[in-house]
């Protein structure tokens, strides 16, 4: 009774790791990715896992004959031997050849990864708390990058979509067959910028500047996540890559550009309270919800409430002032790096006119103008 | 009992192993400075370069070296920061000069500490930098704006496989950490 | 000190049992009375920290947030590793130590009785300021059981101060207790215990000490440092003012490699004394043995980098912290090795201890397997901080670790209460932790290998299965733990009394005394042959 448990155990445990390799379709193994690097990082997993389970076999082979043979209820009897210098001198070196033979090409592996040199394109990325921004070195290209599946998904108020929670609003946009160099560090803590099919991790520290590259075979859309623990929200920055042809590539840098030159086109404009009360909103729930809650009520202390505040109800230029520039020593970022001036006058009128805070204020996009340029 | 000796000095041993660990523990501090330095390891550049020493390298006329600036601001930190300049090729062994562009925008006066990091780190130890602003904290007052040399010299020795070196500078918001300490001193001055 | 230095038999006590009462256990110097309070502290913690992994487990039954935000997910995880980690596993293994390591070389008691009360008491106050911060305001550590800076310094909650004192107490206590245990072993041996004739637990024993007095202080030093940057302006560990955040990782793993080693090794110590008695047979390869901890031991002390493979490290850094690795694999496997050609030609019976110990060489070297993978650094690119990483170490700490203690309580518990437990409910414990353990723990290799991050509360749809299952697992295995707690209290009180050899195959200078084992024992010392 007892070995025939202990034998489904054991097929139970092979079964899983054999599963492992042929239903990779299933999501149980290592992507196989869309770079070369990938595929070698992918062959590797592989041949080490198969020199595991064949030295699995041998000693557990050795370990279950044993069980079922040498048992006291069969009328074995214990021999007594309890050395032998050959055997233990040959099981101390053949293992230490094995590993010999798997640090051979683990080494080349490590060599190409570590290439940067001669990239076509520059991209720094920047972690924050809890988004992405990438930045097209020497292109004037530069945006962030946020989770875009609404809160009711999260909180189980809808259905959930296909790719919830590795979803963005802007994703990344790479061009294929062209070696990408990722320039990565931090705004604040430490994040890990990961796309597995790259097989492409890497730590962004604050302070400090790390590389790696990548070059993707084919067109397609790449979604990883942060993987280094980084405060709350950790678990809702995903990485959304879209990697095309190099002709649908250079169409949309200029048409970042041209947008980038709308937007302060934009800043001119007057709106109504109503239109405010609407992109602020918008803005508001992608950009300071996470904290200071859809409702406006926070979370204190770590982060205060909105509604009912006394900056959001009377103090027009601290209000400007906490957004753009943030509060120093608080988890309260300098926005006005990150959002556009015109987005800026938006969230604050929503802030002071939302959930009951109605003084029927409209700021515009000149008055944040304003306080910069004090 | 005849262990009590032996306890005695088991203890007295194990006490200062324990205080040596403690010690070894700060001691990792600098020593891993100089690992760092010597190594490359975090791509934190050296400090100031002579002069008169980058004036004995030798220019190699022969091959041209990418130099790339990058500017980043650390959390909460509002000035304006970028490179005049996002990238120039340079012979190993010239001189060259580049400036950053600063300005606080805010209605405070500022002190700001620029961080830099080079990568690969591998080229750290070939990178020589004779004037930086990040020798040393600046200070902008409220509204004002200024461009911040560095002068720097590729060595000579750079290997052949780098091609391209990226120079980035984050800036870290320092002014409650030094404003104090700031007042303090001219305090001090104003009692003498 | 002079006061620890006094003479370690209390004179008093010499004829006579225990005091009674409360004043017992607090007063205690006695080296078996302060293992069992270990014993119960650890399963205390273990039950604790086993319902943060449950509050985690349930979270993460189906995606989207259902029971808790996360920010409080943040802190179950945080202290579901410290508490396990500090708590549960190490204490349980001082508990051992305590009870055995005297009886093992024929001491009357540890060499330091005195500070083996004050280690003990410790830690309640310890856990105690830990598990508080739950409780106020900005909630308790969030950032992770490895707290790195600066989201454990600069962006930490204002409780963070008191996980530091809790951290330098329970380093305080550990210290004192590997004190104690290495002086123990170097000096009250019975005369002719030579060192080589040691049982192989207090060989590992003895390591596992000096690894502690090692790594614990730099442990130390380290919070140290956290201390001085959050509250007296230094910057160890912050950019800004010339520090470095990767510093903080590079001392934070110099002191967690040897530490993880601190959790294993004392379990092989327990599967090696139990194997070679349910296969009635000696240990193979004993000297062997002893040579792999020690160089086990050695080596955990160069590979610390390999937590941080993704940092960006330069190439030869990761080159030889990758080498280092897989030389770990070498004295590892030899272990293995011996304990199979122990039981090779044996003559073997199944009681619990050997169920946990074949149980532990198996899954162990599953665990081992992975972690072997994860050295290679290229793969490690795409494992790192995964759940397959999760799945790594629990199925060393878990099977391992754990699963050696659960082995040791059924093998020594007859000696220590003078009662066999129920061979059938151990079993049930045996079966139940086994699947369970598998179920909650196996599919986080596939979860990690298909992209599951670690760390999160929430996750993309494909990984909804296997994280069903595995909180399944997990619910199975907690619970399974509530019996372990009723059959160990029903042999306590009622079991059947035990023999003073207990087990046939049985051999060492603890099964020579009566069962139960006397309140003092060895008061004049055996003789060795």
């Amino acid at each position: 009774m007892r070995s025939r448990l202990g034998l489904g155990a054991l097929s139970l445990l092979l079964s899983a790791f054999y599963a492992a390799d042929v239903s990779a379709e299933y999501g149980v193994n290592m992507t196989r990715g869309v770079t070369d690097i990938s595929h070698s990082v992918y062959d590797l997993h592989m041949t080490i896992f198969w020199i595991c389970v064949a030295i699995g076999v041998v000693v557990f082979g050795v370990m279950f004959y044993s069980i079922f043979k040498h048992r006291k209820s069969k009328g074995a009897v214990a021999s007594n031997f309890h050395d032998n210098t050959t055997v233990e001198i040959l099981w101390t070196i053949v293992p230490a050849i094995i590993l010999i033979v798997m640090a051979i090409p683990a080494t080349t592996v490590l060599i190409d990864m570590y290439d940067t040199s001669d990239a076509d394109v520059d991209i720094k990325i920047t972690g924050y708390q809890w988004k992405w921004r990438y930045e097209y070195l020497g292109q004037d290209v530069n945006f962030f990058s946020s989770l875009s599946t609404p809160k009711d998904e999260i909180y189980n108020a809808a259905q959930k979509n296909e790719n919830y929670l590795l979803e963005v609003d802007n994703a990344l946009v790479v061009p294929i067959n062209k070696k990408i160099r990722f320039l990565v560090t931090a705004n604040d803590v430490i994040h890990s910028w990961w796309v597995p099919d790259f097989a492409v991790k890497r730590d962004a520290i604050p302070g400090f500047i790390n590389e790696s590259w990548t070059r993707i075979n084919e067109p397609g859309i790449y979604r990883g996540q942060c993987t280094e623990l980084c405060g709350k929200d950790h678990g809702f920055m995903p990485v959304v890559v879209r990697a095309v042809e190099q002709a649908e590539y250079d169409d949309w840098i200029i048409q970042k550009q041209e947008q980038a030159k709308a937007a302060a086109a934009l800043a001119a404009l007057t709106f109504t309270l109503e239109e405010q009360m609407q992109r602020g909103e918008e803005v508001y729930l992608k950009t300071c919800a996470a904290c200071h809650q859809p409702n406006g009520a926070g979370i204190p202390p770590a982060f205060p409430a909105l509604k009912g505040s006394d900056i959001a109800l009377n103090d027009i230029q601290k209000h400007i002032e906490v957004v753009v520039d943030g509060i120093a020593g608080s988890a309260m970022q300098a926005y006005g790096d990150q959002l556009s001036d015109v987005d800026i006058a938006a969230v604050v009128t929503y802030e002071r006119n939302a959930w009951g805070n109605d003084t029927g204020e409209n700021i515009s996009a000149a008055d944040v103008v304003d306080y910069r340029n004090k | 009992m005849g262990h009590q000796g032996q306890n005695r000095r088991t203890i007295a041993k194990s006490v200062i192993a324990v205080v040596a660990m403690f010690g070894f523990g700060f001691a990792l501090v600098p020593l891993y400075d100089v690992f760092c330095e010597v190594t490359g390891l975090n791509g934190k550049t050296r400090g100031q370069y002579s002069e008169a020493e980058a004036g004995k390298q030798q220019v190699d006329e022969s091959r041209r070296v990418r130099v790339q600036f990058i500017a980043n601001n650390n959390e909460s930190m509002p000035w304006e920061f970028r490179p005049v300049e996002f990238q120039i090729k340079v012979h190993p062994g010239a001189m060259a000069e580049v400036n950053y562009y600063a300005k606080n925008p805010t209605s405070k006066r500022m002190i700001a500490q620029a961080v830099p990091s080079l990568s690969p780190s591998e080229g750290t130890g070939y990178f020589h930098k004779t004037e930086c602003f990040c020798f040393t904290s600046q200070t902008l007052e409220p509204g004002e704006e200024v461009l911040m040399p560095l002068r720097f010299v590729v060595d000579q020795a750079l290997p052949d496989h780098l091609s391209t070196l990226t120079l980035s500078y984050t800036l870290f918001d320092q002014t409650e950490a030094l404003l104090d300490v700031e007042t303090e001193n001219k305090n001090e001055l104003a009692v003498r | 000190m002079s006061a620890v230095l006094d003479n370690p038999i209390h004179d008093e006590h010499e004829h006579h049992g225990p005091p009674k009462g409360i004043a017992r256990w607090l007063f205690t110097t006695n080296h078996k009375d302060i293992g069992s309070m270990y014993l119960w502290f650890s399963f205390a913690m273990f039950l604790i920290g086993g319902c943060m992994a449950l509050t985690i487990r349930a979270e993460l039954f189906q995606p989207g947030l259902q029971l808790v935000e996360p920010e409080f997910f943040n802190q179950m995880t945080t202290m579901h590793g410290l508490i396990m980690v500090f708590g549960a596993v190490m204490p349980a293994f001082v508990g051992l130590a305590n009870w055995l390591i005297p009886m093992m070389v024929g001491a009357p008691d540890m060499a330091l009785p005195r500070m083996n009360n004050w280690s003990f008491w410790i830690l309640p106050f310890a856990f105690g300021l830990l598990l508080s911060t739950l409780f106020m305001e900005g909630g308790g550590p969030n950032f992770g059981w490895t707290f790195y800076a600066p989201l454990s310094t600069t962006y930490a909650p204002d409780t963070v101060t008191y996980f530091i004192f809790g951290v330098h107490m329970m380093g305080i206590s550990s210290i004192m207790g590997a004190i104690n245990v290495v002086a123990t072993i170097l000096n009250m041996r019975a005369p002719g215990m030579t060192l080589m004739k040691m049982p192989l637990f207090v060989w590992t024993w003895l390591i596992t000490a000096f690894l502690l007095i090692a790594v614990m202080p730099v442990l130390a030093g380290v919070v140290t440092m956290m201390l001085m940057d959050v509250h007296f302006g230094t910057s160890f560990f912050d950019a800004a003012g010339g520090g470095d955040p990767v510093l903080f990782q590079h001392v934070f793993w110099f002191f967690g490699h040897p530490e993880v080693y601190i959790m294993i090794l004392p379990a092989f110590g327990v599967v090696s004394q139990i194997i070679p008695t349910f296969s009635r047979k000696p240990l193979f390869g004993y000297h062997s043995m002893v040579y792999a901890v020690a160089s086990i031991a050695i080596l955990s002390f160069i590979v610390w980098a390999h937590h941080m493979f993704t940092v960006g490290m330069p190439l030869f850094g990761e080159l030889f912290f990758m080498y280092a690795t897989m030389l770990i694999a070498v004295p590892t496997g030899v272990k293995v090795f011996n304990w199979v050609t122990t039981m090779f030609r044996g003559s073997l019976t199944f009681e619990a201890p050997m169920l946990f110990s074949i149980a532990f060489v198996i899954l162990f070297t599953i665990g081992g397997f992975s972690g072997l993978m994860l050295a290679i650094a290229p793969s490690d690119f795409q494992y790192h901080d995964t759940y397959f990483v999760v799945a790594h170490f629990h199925y060393v700490l878990v099977p391992g670790a754990i699963f050696g203690i659960f082995a040791a309580v059924y093998y020594w518990l007859p000696k220590w209460c003078g009662n066999m437990y129920s061979e059938t409910l151990a079993k049930w414990h045996f079966w139940m932790s086994f699947v369970g353990m598998n179920l909650a723990f196996f599919p986080m290799h596939f979860l990690g290998l298909a992209g599951m991050p670690r760390r999160i509360p929430d996750y993309a749809l494909q990984f909804a299965d296997f994280n069903s299952i595995s909180s399944v697992g997990a619910f199975t295995f907690g619970a399974t733990q509530l019996l372990f707690l009723y059959l160990v209290i029903q042999a306590i009180r009622s079991g059947k009394p035990a023999t003073d050899q207990v087990w046939e195959g049985a051999e060492g200078l603890e099964w020579t005394i009566p069962s139960p084992a006397p309140y003092h024992t060895f008061s004049t010392p055996p003789e060795i042959k």
